[in-house]
């Protein structure tokens, strides 16, 4: 056993790591072109929003920032009804979340926490809804969404965004509360707690990393969600975010500076949030892989 | 005594997701197969015509195309994101400093919808004035007037590479994880025996990341037959119908020609077609080796 660990220990048979070798360089440089191909577009957008349209398709590289910056396509972009669409968004994404987070928990407590074969059917139901694309459903939701009155607003794009998140965030949040052990739940029970109780007070707070993490996955999501608004909306009142972009490309689509200030903006509370919790949103992002 | 019986308050807590899902999302579905048997356009009396329009799509080849081209896509995004994907992912696993630095950055494109991603990239890839072609004039790399989405053969793969711009951040985390998993003890074994950092990547870390190479292959794979934001922005399925894979053929059939019937049944090829795979995925991996995956995370 000693002995292994004694020739691991011996700095001699290691043989000396040197810190340049050709490989190590190029595998740097592999690093330094990603990172180039992966944040320079990201740069370019925002290089060109500050941009004077005023010679942009002649002359002047764009390729490198300008001398001149002006912010006058933001104001181009907020004039054009960016700040009501961006409470559009704003309104969709947090409503959505909150519900489908809640539901989501309310079932996985009762999946975690029942030997009922009616749950257990319930559960696989939802697992298939994981399998399937869901998005072929789009059809006939259009048609109900209609039907019920519900066309061009934003509860008609709140409810099935809700109903679509649900599979997914049940399966994360289903794998965390069945790691609470079981010796919490019954030492609550001799204290008579009921089923809420015990939801509120120990699967909630206990969950809480897990359900911040899901919650920020299906908010970005649904932040950026294109094919409900495009086929469920049609009027600027309840325009959201990646919907008035494609449409502010459509009427100024040779205006390119005024388009990216449109871009910019649409991403910029993602941004900012990246900027300040960026280890949340990437813990977030991994959790719409399942766990 | 609550145990595991279920009682009011847990039928109660059940419900709201119970009836969301079945609302607007199990009945839609099965709803689906009824209307791809109609001959609609949404606003006048639907007309029930059976398997007309089953027929119609799979005799003038339309079904068959757009079937193929998602296959097609799924083949290019599959090796467009997987191999660089792994290798950044190790890249970033790396201990020297600057690799989390330039990590933070590799993320950013996810922060992005890709209705914005793909206004930004059809303006760069502009025949006329776009960034790259003005690049590739400045350093003497053709005429600078290649028209990359307007080309039918090569707007797929353009498609497809933009895809990886906006997702390989995402996978490439996914392989981070798996590689920072992988016990230094392997690595000095290795080093002991006087292997070179090629032998060390193939004998050790590919190995080790095979259930991560798994988990990525199927998120790229079952991504991929639903992307649709990208597309509807960068090509509208064009040219001619060179990018129009499934999803995209089911809006246009549903809601551009208001053909509720034909749509419903490209809606259905492709619900079938996810179905198919997510169950071939379970066989080939199955849910055993799920779970172990799972905990390499």
């Amino acid at each position: 056993m000693a002995e292994p660990q004694a020739l691991l220990n011996k700095k001699n048979y290691v043989r000396p790591q040197r810190k340049y070798s050709w490989t190590n360089m190029a595998f740097t440089l592999f690093g330094v072109i990603w990172l180039i191909i992966s944040f320079y577009p990201v740069l370019y957008i925002l290089m060109s929003s500050v941009r004077e349209q005023n010679g942009f398709l002649t002359g002047s590289p764009t390729w490198l920032p300008t001398i001149h910056p002006t912010f006058s396509n933001y104001l181009t972009v907020l004039q054009a009804g960016f700040v009501h669409f961006f409470f559009n968004s704003l309104i969709l994404s947090v409503v959505t979340v909150i519900f489908t987070v809640a539901f989501s928990l309310f079932l996985a407590y009762v999946i975690v926490r029942s030997r009922n074969s009616a749950v257990r059917t319930i559960f696989n139901v939802f697992l298939i809804g994981l399998a399937l694309p869901i998005q072929a459903a789009i059809i006939p939701v259009y048609v109900l969404i209609t039907k019920i009155g519900l066309y061009d607003s934003l509860g008609g794009l709140i409810l099935p965004s809700i109903a679509f998140g649900i599979p997914l965030t049940l399966l994360f949040l289903v794998n965390f509360v069945r790691d609470i052990p079981n010796e919490l739940y019954e030492s609550m029970e001799i204290e008579g707690a009921s089923d809420f109780k015990m939801l509120f007070h120990l699967v909630t707070p206990l969950a809480m990393p897990s359900i911040i993490s899901i919650a920020i996955y299906q908010f970005i999501l649904a932040w950026n969600n294109f094919l409900f608004p495009l086929v469920l909306t049609q009027s600027d009142s309840v325009k959201v975010l990646p919907l008035a972009v494609v449409q502010f490309q459509g009427d100024h689509s040779l205006d390119i500076p005024v388009t990216m200030a449109a871009v910019t903006l649409s991403a910029l509370p993602l941004l900012i949030a990246y900027i300040f919790g960026g280890r949340f949103i990437r813990r977030g992002m991994m959790a719409g892989f399942g766990k | 005594m609550l145990g595991m019986r279920m009682n009011w308050q847990r039928w109660t807590m059940m419900l709201p997701a119970l009836i969301f899902f079945v609302v607007f999302a199990l009945v839609p579905m099965c709803i689906a197969v009824y209307y791809s048997g109609l001959n609609w356009d949404g606003i006048s009396e639907p007309v029930w015509v059976g398997m007309k329009n089953w027929i119609a799509v799979f005799k003038d080849g339309e079904a068959w195309q757009s079937t193929l081209l998602t296959i097609e896509l799924m083949g290019l995004c599959w090796i467009t994101q997987c191999p660089l994907s792994l290798l950044l992912g190790v890249f970033m696993s790396g201990k020297q400093k600057h690799r989390a630095v330039f990590g933070v950055f590799y993320f950013i494109p996810l922060l992005f919808s890709s209705a914005a991603i793909g206004v930004t990239w059809s303006y760069i890839l502009n025949p006329n004035f776009g960034l790259v072609n003005t690049i590739l004039k400045a350093i003497g790399i053709g005429n600078g007037n290649e028209n990359w989405l307007g080309n039918p053969h090569l707007a797929l793969f353009i498609v497809s590479l933009i895809i990886a711009w906006q997702f390989i951040p995402f996978n490439s985390l996914l392989f981070q994880g798996g590689a920072k998993q992988i016990p230094e003890s392997l690595y000095e074994a290795a080093k002991i025996d006087g292997a070179g950092p090629f032998r060390i990547f193939f004998s050790i870390t590919l190995p080790q990341l095979k259930y991560t190479i798994v988990t990525a292959s199927i998120l790229i794979l079952t991504g991929t037959l639903t992307y649709f934001d990208l597309i509807y922005v960068l090509t509208g399925g064009g040219p001619g119908s060179a990018t129009q894979v499934l999803a995209m053929d089911m809006y246009k059939q549903a809601f551009i020609n208001t053909n509720i019937g034909m749509g419903s049944v490209m809606a259905i090829i492709l619900a079938v077609f996810g179905l198919v795979l997510s169950l071939l995925i379970l066989k080939f991996t199955g849910f055993n080796r799920m779970d172990s995956q799972k905990e390499g995370m």
